[in-house]
């Protein structure tokens, strides 16, 4: 099979989806012909024209707004943002006008619209240009959230958002855009609230999200060679949740690490081990453990930065802990 | 008053929705001060030759968004008494099915788009509707209902600038009442209202909102030109709320006096003044025009009574509706 990049796989599926239904438009900054900071969009520009790929001022509240809008009145749009940390400047138009439209007018309006946009740290970029702000948005009833950990499910998850009649937040990795992954040459979608079982293991669960899927079987592989046997779930959609496939690994290996790159108070880590607990708990032999991101704000400084986010090494660590019975009486 | 239409009917429907509008205030009024209603709901008395002058100027294909004040808009833009009050109540057959409440109003089936209870949050959702009909080819319109209170807000520089830039079917139709909630407007906006549309080059007009000929005339033409790729478009309407910011605000001396209200009350209030004109054109006797507030206040009397009796919803619905299938 072909192999793609992540970023070639999400322009393809949105070009596929284009192509498909013409009520489907790109909007947001420098989309058109820069194709994104990330050249992600590169090309669509000549394909579709600049009606349907629509570079627009720096103003997010504002193209958000007029996603929504579009939205509600027979439009799909998929609004680029930029940049991960931009969400707090759209805050009101997601949160308050596209995820609450639905339910306000019972059931009378819908607003399918994608808003993709980045997370993930380590790109020395500092505070403002490095946060994972997932958590953020799955908060908030109304939104759904996809978090693609290759290539492969870029390109499935964006399809499947791009066809849903609700407002959908896809969070891309911007360390993986250049990752490469097997990607089948026919149609395919991803259906929402899927986990994908990655890795089978009998010894303990690894949860990881995004590019921490990566880092959990990374993790997985040092605690092969040293006999524990890990299992990786990647759930693919934090909002809807396959709970139960996670809720079901865990019964059978009765150990879990949760692991994503938001920052951990507060985070997706505290709210699936919340569920694991509910759901599983007299099949733990161990506390569930959250890896999240540290709570401080991402520093500039390699030397710092560096170890604010989980890592492989981390992960095993507290694996191995959890494993010998380390953990067990945790405070 | 300027003269806009030259068919009666047209004239007879636009007082009529106007007293409609009166008439459905007066009564929500009464279920609020009678505790019959649940939470709070902003009064559009007084702004009746807005929403009227507006709406009568547009289709069903056309879409309007609407306001926290909202009530007036979504009886001009089309909708019933029963499903209105049924909503305000909480009820089953309300708009919304009782989901929404008297902030979130709207009969969707007439292109409204929704009230919406953040000042100045549906800027964008109307912006956006008229980018989707520029980009779809459609020759609808779309007006943007918001307060004087709203020009504050960053969001409509924001949308006024793409919508200038791409040329939208948008008329942004600013009701300036004089008051941001408890505030009077001149404490809050520096310079002028229309200046901050013209900066982007934006056609502007400063309209007597209590005369809705003359609201309804200048709609009109803004648009048919609108929906020739000649918009957006910004109106400044001169109204005046008769009520407090809400229903829960009766003691507002210290922010406007009672002669002010008088006055405007008296002196300019747009029903009264249409009354009078379509009695001295001939249009309709006071016998007639008697008999329709008649009409309309039974109608509105059995509507109340209607909603009181309906059902609430199943407690089933409550985690219906968050996402669309």
């Amino acid at each position: 099979m072909r192999e793609i990049t992540l970023s070639q796989a999400v322009n393809e599926a949105i070009a596929e989806e284009m192509r498909r239904d013409e009520t489907v438009f790109l909007m947001g900054e420098d989309v058109a012909e820069a194709g994104t900071p990330f050249k992600v969009l590169s090309g669509l520009v000549e394909e579709f024209g600049t009606g349907r790929v629509i570079d627009t001022p720096i103003a997010e509240p504002g193209f958000v707004g007029l996603a929504v809008g579009a939205a509600m009145t027979g439009g799909r749009p998929v609004v680029d943002l930029m940049f991960g940390d931009f969400l707090y400047l759209v805050m009101d138009q997601l949160c308050n006008q596209a995820a609450k439209q639905h339910y306000m007018s019972g059931g009378k309006l819908t607003v399918p619209m994608v808003l993709r946009t980045n997370l993930g740290a380590t790109r020395r970029s500092a505070a403002q240009h490095s946060q994972s702000l997932q958590a953020l948005v799955a908060h908030i009833p109304g939104l759904k959230v996809a978090m693609p950990s290759s290539a492969y499910e870029a390109k499935g998850l964006m399809k499947t958002a791009i066809r849903d009649n609700n407002p959908v937040v896809i969070f891309e990795d911007k360390l993986m855009y250049q990752d490469k992954a097997p990607i089948p040459e026919e149609d395919y979608l991803i259906p929402f609230g899927e986990a994908h079982i990655k890795r089978e293991g009998s010894d303990i669960t690894l949860i990881g999200t995004s590019s921490m899927v990566q880092v959990a079987e990374a993790a997985a592989d040092m605690l092969s060679a040293e006999g524990i046997s890990a299992e990786v779930i990647d759930p693919r959609t934090l909002v809807p949740l396959d709970e139960a496939a996670l809720v079901e690994s865990v019964k059978r290996t009765s150990r879990a690490i949760v692991i994503d790159e938001g920052h951990q108070s507060y985070g997706v880590t505290s709210e699936i081990a919340s569920r694991l607990n509910e759901k599983a708990f007299y099949h733990l032999d161990a506390p569930v453990l959250r890896m999240g991101a540290m709570d401080v704000p991402v520093p500039f400084s390699p030397a710092l930065e560096d170890i604010t986010v989980p890592t492989p090494e981390g992960v095993a660590e507290n694996a191995r802990k959890l494993c010998s019975g380390e953990l067990i009486h945790a405070a | 008053m300027a003269k806009a239409k030259t068919n009666t009917e047209d004239y007879l429907r636009m007082y009529r929705q106007m007293v409609r509008i009166r008439t459905f205030e007066d009564n929500a009024n009464q279920l609020y001060l009678s505790a019959k209603m649940p939470g709070l709901t902003h009064m559009y008395s007084g702004e009746e030759g807005v929403a009227v002058g507006i709406c009568e100027a547009l289709t069903d294909s056309d879409r309007i968004t609407s306001t926290h004040r909202g009530h007036g808009h979504c009886v001009a833009k089309g909708a019933n008494f029963k499903q209105m009050f049924c909503e305000l109540l909480g009820k089953e057959e309300g708009y919304c099915r009782g989901k929404g409440g008297s902030m979130h109003i709207a009969d969707q089936s007439h292109g409204n788009l929704g009230a919406n209870a953040i000042v100045g949050g549906s800027m964008g959702i109307a912006t956006g509707s008229a980018l989707r009909a520029k980009l779809q080819g459609a020759d609808d319109v779309t007006v943007c209902f918001f307060g004087d209170g709203a020009t504050a807000q960053g969001l409509l520089y924001e949308v006024m600038n793409m919508a200038a830039l791409w040329n939208l079917p948008v008329i942004y139709a600013c009701e300036n009442n004089g008051y941001s909630e408890y505030t009077k407007t001149e404490e809050i906006a520096a310079g002028s209202i229309t200046a901050r549309a013209e900066a982007f080059g934006i056609e502007a007009h400063t309209v007597d909102g209590q005369d809705v000929l003359a609201v309804n005339e200048l709609t009109q033409d803004l648009v048919a030109r609108a929906r020739r790729g000649e918009g957006p478009f910004f109106l400044e309407l001169e109204t005046y709320r008769y009520h407090g910011h809400h229903v829960g605000d009766i003691n507002r001396e210290y922010y406007r006096s009672k002669d002010e209200e008088k006055d405007w009350k008296e002196n300019r209030d747009p029903i009264v003044r249409f009354r009078g004109w379509l009695v001295e054109q001939g249009i309709a006797t006071e016998d007639e025009i008697e008999a329709m507030n008649a009409e309309i206040e039974t109608d509105a009397t059995e509507a109340v009574a209607y909603a009181e009796a309906a059902r609430y919803p199943d407690v089933s619905e409550v985690d219906m509706h968050v996402h669309s299938d």
